[in-house]
């Protein structure tokens, strides 16, 4: 929708950031609700980051990176949880239309318990790097990224500039479930399980207002996941997409699979 | 930028999405239907690559290829017949019935990666139509259209839309696809308290906004109530509403107009204006709000005279009407059954979700104005304006254009009384565009109803007495609060024989968003309570539900029976509800459909639905059809009704061809402009066929007797069609379901419905019809609900929020016809466009519960609630 206040469409730069300012990654969201409050657009294309860098150590996720460019990079055969990139970002509301454009920072910035990326990048120990106004930087596990329904870590005027997977999470085995009320429908619950040698991992968000990992030191059975996840009293959300007794229940359900295709 | 191969006029705005800066350059094509990305309608492609233009920053389409739907083909002025290889399977198909969604669709297809062709589903679950229940479309993306039925003559075969190349190629013009020079925007304050009084308006800040031109409040309003409802009769609504009222009734009624040269300006305007509210109590459920000392929603209009002469039935109690009917006596008849079923339902709100918002755009001509707006009934709204402006017939014009999508909701005045106001004030040409979040807040829903049905059958399973209760919840105002209530107690009860039946019913004033037309009109929500019930009782009484039902509905010859004085001119003219049920369960055993999940814990079930519909609405449906023979021998037809994606257009094509001996593309359709034809009711109670229909064929065979007897030049003649006497139509759904306890999941494993459509004159767009019918329903049944929180604020205001069916969520019906011929309509003809909604929900009610044993009587069944109920009634065995 057009942002009626909007008076400036201007390139990103650092220390450019003021109140009114908002950083434009995909627009995919920004241009989907009314924002009387922005003043200026201050647009990320400028920095001309490279979407996707990979290393010995890992891969280096720019935030501007799009949905499809991520689904579709080809990643070397020793990275298995790579496959996990495609899953979740088809389990993104939109379409494919809007996956060419809506970028991976966008996505955790907007800090939706459903937002795929914000799975992804705490599922794989993700570490994201973020750039205050002053240009000192700073970092954050993925995982505690975002912390609630719709808030994140950032302060005013920082911005995410990328997301860094360790290659030694890309490496891992991994299982991916996740449910909604509608076949295409926002995530209500999405459960992400890793192995390693180091044990076992299981990453909730969706059902949950911020995600959450359980950690083991190695895989648990049946009962032992199940009692982790009851001990462990999950932040359940509430919308329309989901009851909060029902994405508890569902989350039990997907977790046993995740456990289950993981011990196979 | 380049659009479509030329340099676009000038730079975007700042913070302008495509979508805008394309239509303010006359790319009409691309349409405004959610405004959030949701349902693709506005798809164009930038670089040859399909995104959503609503919500991609035109700054960035700058120095790139924009291509829309006009420059799809190669050539923007393409004829008919330069298509695009996906225009053309649409067109073949007809995979449309509106047409709003099309152009979008096709871009979307045109430009499908490879990797997702395969995945139809998943490819399109950001492209919405809420007519065809997608079954054409995908046919047409898979290039599996079926052959076209041929016959001989007009009638019976699948004659195409006549607007299907203007469709196609995004050349129809919508409500505001024109360019109007010099054109305001409105944009309307609304209050964010559901009960207040303004104490002041202070629109000084507003005024100070460069750009804005005027603000208009309740003290600029006309002192003259009315209702937003639009009936033949007016009385049949309340005069409960003012175009701006100082008391607020609901959280997103609006309060003040601000107009404006851009729509930013309006939009910082309203902004500005300072409204201080008193802040009142008020009422959001309809079971307090009818309970002593509730707060009152028209507490202002109590006095006795006064209620009498604006027709509520007791503002006093929060009454908005009221029935009491009482046949036989109860007592006795419950006292004479073997088994008695008394249950209790709860049917939700639902939205229309037409993708094309309520829009109007008025202009000053002469002494009065014109209106162009989406309505479905421009004679009512022209009548409804001379009455509130204190205005002549002749000075009020009203047109619609092609209306994107209806479904009921645009059987009110929402925009046009304001454009009006607006217009004449100022002079110049308003237009008035809801947001999607409007159509939410603030303009109608389905009524939502709390039902309980109290059957009783002897051992024969012969009905002894049924009781209804009924608690519609109408909202802040009356808008077609008692019509949907007596029709909610109309045909679902008189289609079974039965020696009492007494009715008990209340539409209840809230502090809440009103609730108006919806297909089905109130029909939909008491079958789903009534069929449910009957289906409960045939299981207690060990009989076959569908058996039951086979030896209480009436047959010729029965009395129509509902609440007393009802349905008096209504027969059973031709009967085609055995063929119907014969056809419904032949198909449910015929093994066709989906297999049964694998994986455990899913089990099957079966359920059927019947509903019955009078043939057009009570009290009176006018229509006129003018016809025309131009000096050049061609005929033209100026039909009153509205052509909203119900297909009618081609449908008066045919039954004007027939009259005259000739074939529909003879036949040029010009409709719903009250300056071309006489006094219309308009699209609404399933009337475009058998009323409409039934006066455009008297024009020709009046105009085929002219021509016959020799008449030459210009000739013209006219047919009227008044929808009375009445006949019925009935339509049966069947569905097998699949239902996993554990997760709640329920899958549609095959959904047939059999209609008695009388003489089809058109199979594939009746076919059409009923898909998006029971696709509608089955999206109503599984998934949507308009959402009211405690404190009255509507909180499902986005497409994303508030889920209708995309093509992958429901399968496609199977649809079959009932061979009956009907005297009264039109060459055997009956009403088929709001009869497919109303048998889905109980179909799908009684399928689960064959399936788990668990009767169902809350709508939506969403998995998470079917879940939690199905929980709950396991938990309920264990400790009984």
């Amino acid at each position: 929708m057009d942002l009626g206040t909007v008076e400036e469409f201007a390139p990103a730069a650092l220390g450019e950031w003021q109140p009114g300012d908002a950083w434009l990654a995909g627009g995919t969201w920004l241009f989907s609700e009314p924002q009387p409050q922005l003043r200026r657009l201050l647009d990320l294309q400028a920095f001309g980051w490279p979407p996707l860098t990979a290393g010995d150590d890992g891969l280096e996720i720019a935030a501007t990176c799009t949905l499809t460019e991520l689904a579709r990079y080809a990643a070397p055969a020793e990275w298995p949880a790579a496959a996990l990139f495609r899953r979740c970002c088809e389990a993104l509301l939109g379409s494919f239309k809007v996956r060419s454009l809506a970028t991976v920072g966008g996505n955790l910035c907007l800090a939706l318990p459903a937002g795929p990326m914000t799975a992804l990048a705490a599922a794989l120990d993700g570490v994201c790097t973020l750039w205050a106004a002053d240009g000192t930087q700073r970092s954050v596990r993925a995982s505690e990224f975002v912390t609630g329904n719709g808030t994140n870590v950032l302060r005013p005027g920082e911005l995410l500039r990328s997301v860094h997977l360790p290659a030694s999470a890309l490496r891992s085995e991994m299982a991916f479930r996740r449910t909604s009320l509608s076949p295409h429908g926002r995530s209500a619950a999405l459960v992400i399980g890793r192995r390693d040698g180091a044990g076992a991992v299981l990453t909730v968000t969706a059902a949950t207002v911020r995600p959450v990992q359980l950690r083991f030191d190695r895989l648990p059975d049946a009962e032992e996941l199940a009692a982790a996840l009851d001990a462990a009293a999950l932040p359940w959300h509430d919308d329309v997409h989901g009851l909060p007794a029902w994405r508890a229940h569902m989350t039990g359900l997907l977790a046993e699979d995740v456990r289950a295709e993981l011990a196979r | 930028m380049n659009v479509n191969g030329r340099p676009a006029e000038h730079e975007p705005a700042p913070g302008q999405c495509l979508r805008t800066h394309l239509r303010e350059q006359g790319w009409f094509g691309v349409k405004k239907g959610c405004d959030t990305g949701d349902c693709g309608a506005c798809t164009v492609h930038v670089d040859g690559q399909p995104v959503h233009s609503c919500i991609y920053p035109a700054r960035r389409a700058v120095g790139h290829e924009v291509t829309t739907i006009e420059g799809l083909s190669g050539s923007e002025a393409a004829a008919g017949d330069d298509l695009h290889p996906v225009q053309r399977c649409f067109l073949q198909g007809q995979a449309f019935q509106c047409g709003f969604c099309t152009a979008g669709m096709v871009m979307t297809a045109a430009a499908l990666p490879e990797e997702h062709a395969h995945d139809l589903p998943e490819a399109l679950k950001g492209n919405l139509c809420r007519c065809t229940g997608y079954r054409p479309i995908a046919d047409a993306l898979r290039g599996t259209v079926p052959p076209v039925q041929s016959a001989e003559g007009p009638v019976g075969t699948d004659v195409p839309a006549p607007a299907g190349p203007d469709v196609v190629t995004g050349r129809a013009r919508y409500t505001l696809d024109v360019e109007v020079p010099g054109a305001l925007h409105a944009v309307l304050a609304r209050s964010p308290h559901p009960s207040a009084w303004i104490r002041s308006v202070d629109a000084a800040p507003a005024l100070a906004v460069p750009g804005v031109v005027t603000v208009l409040t309740w003290q600029d309003s006309p002192d003259v109530a009315y209702s937003t409802a639009r009936h033949e009769n007016r009385e049949d609504d309340p005069d409960d509403t003012l175009l701006f009222d100082r008391t607020v009734r609901f959280a997103g009624q609006r309060v003040a107009a601000v107009v404006a040269e851009t729509r930013a300006a309006a939009e910082e305007g309203c902004r500005r204006l300072v409204v201080d509210y008193d802040v009142l109590p008020a009422v959001f459920d309809p079971r307090a709000a009818i309970a002593p000392g509730a707060p009152l929603v028209h507490g202002d209009k109590a006095d006795v005279a006064e209620a009498l002469a604006r027709r509520i039935h007791d503002p006093a109690q929060n009454m908005a009407a009221h029935i009491s009917s009482r046949i036989g006596d109860l007592d006795a008849g419950l006292a004479r059954a073997a088994e008695t079923v008394e249950l209790s339902f709860g049917v939700q709100r639902v939205q229309h979700v037409a993708l094309e918002t309520h829009a109007a755009i008025a202009w000053p001509e002469g002494e009065g104005v014109v209106v162009r707006s989406s309505t479905q009934v421009p004679f009512l709204t022209r009548d409804a304006l001379c009455r509130l402006f204190d205005l002549p017939r002749d000075a009020v014009r009203v047109v619609s254009g092609r209306v994107g999508g209806g479904f009921g909701g645009k059987q009110e005045m929402f925009t046009e009384d304001v454009v009006t106001l607006a217009a004449l004030r100022t002079g110049r040409p308003v237009q008035l565009e809801f947001t999607r979040e409007e159509q939410f807040i603030a303009t109608s829903t389905r009524h939502p109803m709390e039902i309980t049905v109290r059957a009783g059958a002897d051992a024969d399973g012969a009905l002894t007495a049924l009781e209804v209760r009924v608690l519609s919840n109408t909202g802040a105002y009356g808008n077609h609060g008692a019509g949907v209530l007596f029709h909610s107690c109309g045909e679902s009860i008189a289609l079974y024989n039965c020696p009492v039946k007494h009715v008990e019913a209340v539409a209840a004033y809230t502090h809440t968003v009103p609730a108006g037309a919806f297909r089905g009109y109130g029909m939909s929500q008491t079958a789903f309570a009534i069929e449910s019930t009957l289906d409960e009782l045939a299981r207690r009484l060990g009989l076959d539900p569908v058996e039951l039902r086979r030896r209480n509905v009436v047959h010729p010859g029965d009395p129509m029976i509902s609440i007393a004085g009802s349905h008096p001119d209504v027969d059973l003219h031709s009967y085609g509800l055995t063929e119907c049920l014969d056809l419904v369960e032949a198909a449910l055993d015929s093994g066709r459909g989906e297999p049964v999940p694998t994986g455990p814990g899913w089990s099957t079930g079966r359920g059927v639905g019947i509903t019955m519909l009078d043939s057009s609405p009570p009290r009176g449906h006018v229509a006129t059809a003018r016809l025309v023979r131009g000096e050049d021998g061609g005929y033209t037809l100026f039909v009153g009704t509205a052509e909203f994606g119900n297909g009618t257009t081609t449908v008066h094509a045919q039954l004007a061809a027939a009259g005259l001996g000739t074939t529909a593309d003879a036949i040029r359709v010009v409709s719903s402009d009250t300056a071309l034809t006489g006094h219309d009711t308009g699209a609404f109670g399933s009337t475009g066929t058998m009323v409409a229909g039934a006066a455009t064929l008297r024009a020709a065979q009046a105009m085929a007797a002219l021509v016959e007897s020799g008449a030459e030049g210009r000739l013209e003649t006219e047919g009227r069609a008044d929808g009375t006497p009445r006949t019925v139509a009935f339509a049966v759904h069947g569905l097998r379901v699949a239902v996993r306890a554990e997760t709640g999941e329920i899958r549609v494993l095959q959904s047939v419905q059999a209609v008695d459509a009388g003489t089809v004159l058109n199979p594939r767009q009746l076919r059409g019809q009923v898909e998006g019918g029971a696709t509608q329903a089955l999206g109503a049944a599984l998934h949507e609900h308009v959402d009211v929180d405690g404190t009255g604020q509507v909180t499902t205001r986005t497409l994303r929020n508030y889920h209708v069916p995309a093509l992958g969520d429901v399968p496609a019906t199977e649809v079959f016809f009932a061979r009956t011929d009907d005297p009264l309509g039109p060459l055997g003809a009956k009403p088929m466009s709001e009869a497919p909604f109303n048998p889905v929900a109980p179909a799908l009610g009684n399928a689960v519960r064959d399936a788990t044993g668990v009767r169902l009587t809350r709508l939506p069944f969403t998995a998470d609630r079917v879940h939690a109920a199905l929980r709950a009634e396991r938990l309920q065995h264990q400790t009984h």
